[in-house]
């Protein structure tokens, strides 16, 4: 049963999170500093996008000096 | 978003998946057993509709910037490991996914394993093995499917989009009998990636509160973006690659 919850809990974070953990967590970093700063009266449109060069740049620079 | 813009965003997402499905049961028909592939692919299609059938709706009561934050991160973080895998591959990191191999792969794997049936099902390795594939790549198009459709508010034109997906590639694999081969699935990567990020970014950044200048109209200026930066770093690792020979 409990291998079963496992594979389960494995198939799900590779569906979702896939090969680079730190990407699926900068997303969520960037989205709750957005959530933030609208709280605070900034429009940050630009901070997701600004992410993604960052976050996207960061995962192939990895991948390629393995 | 257009309903055309749509349609064919779900249409393209939906046809990569469903060539991966057709693979592994046109593997697990050639190699073993038609009939119990066939058994096992109609079982995952009516355990697919049931699963749809009881979560689906529930996406139509949830607010929409909830639904657009949490569905555009999704989307976000599937889009770039999409968009990643495909830069790698294109910049020659990473071989290219060949359906033939997959295909081949699968063949040797389906005729070496034991025989043997359940009840009605003449092979039941051919049965799981269908089951599994189908399963799998059509909970991917469901989720494509209520993503995509709930959060334009257009699910039936999202759905239109994946039956067609999988009506071309089922007639067009059965037709020639063959892994599909031929179909430029990476490119189609490629090309899924940079939407799915595109709307992911789109999304999630307006379920997280803030307004896109022009709104929906920002779009028109976000999938080329995104699809620039993604060939950019195609260029620049090429280009690093070729500086280290």
């Amino acid at each position: 049963m409990r291998a079963r919850i496992r594979a389960f809990g494995r198939f799900w974070y590779d569906f979702v999170v896939g090969d680079d953990w730190r990407v699926a967590a900068g997303v969520a970093l960037a989205l709750g500093a957005t959530a933030l700063l609208v709280h605070s009266g900034v429009n940050a449109w630009w901070l997701v996008p600004s992410a993604v060069v960052l976050l996207l740049g960061l995962s192939l620079h990895r991948a390629t000096k393995r | 978003m257009t309903s055309w813009v749509l349609f064919l965003t779900v249409l393209l997402a939906c046809a990569v998946e469903a060539v991966e499905a057709l693979t592994i049961v046109l593997a697990a028909g050639t190699g073993r057993d038609w009939r119990s592939a066939g058994q096992g692919t109609v079982a995952a299609l009516l355990a697919l509709a049931v699963t749809v059938a009881a979560l689906g709706p529930a996406v139509g009561l949830i607010p929409l910037s909830a639904l657009r934050l949490v569905v555009g991160a999704l989307l976000l973080v599937f889009g770039l490991q999409w968009l990643r895998k495909a830069v790698l591959r294109a910049s020659g990191h990473k071989s290219l996914h060949d359906e033939s191999a997959a295909y081949a792969r699968e063949l040797a794997a389906a005729e070496s394993a034991e025989r043997g049936g359940r009840g009605r099902v003449r092979d039941w390795y051919a049965f799981t093995l269908s089951f599994k594939g189908v399963f799998l790549e059509g909970l991917e198009v469901a989720f494509i499917v209520v993503t995509f459709g709930g959060n334009e508010r257009n699910v039936p034109v999202a759905v239109i989009g994946a039956v067609v997906a999988v009506l071309i590639v089922t007639g067009v694999g059965f037709a020639v009998r063959a892994p599909l081969a031929r179909v430029p699935e990476n490119t189609m990567k490629f090309v899924v990636g940079t939407m799915l990020t595109a709307f992911g970014v789109f999304w999630s950044t307006e379920g997280a509160g803030a307004h896109w200048p022009g709104s929906d109209a920002a779009l028109v200026a976000i999938v080329p973006a995104v699809a620039l930066l993604a060939l950019g770093c195609v260029a620049l690792l090429r280009a690093e690659g070729k500086a280290e020979l």
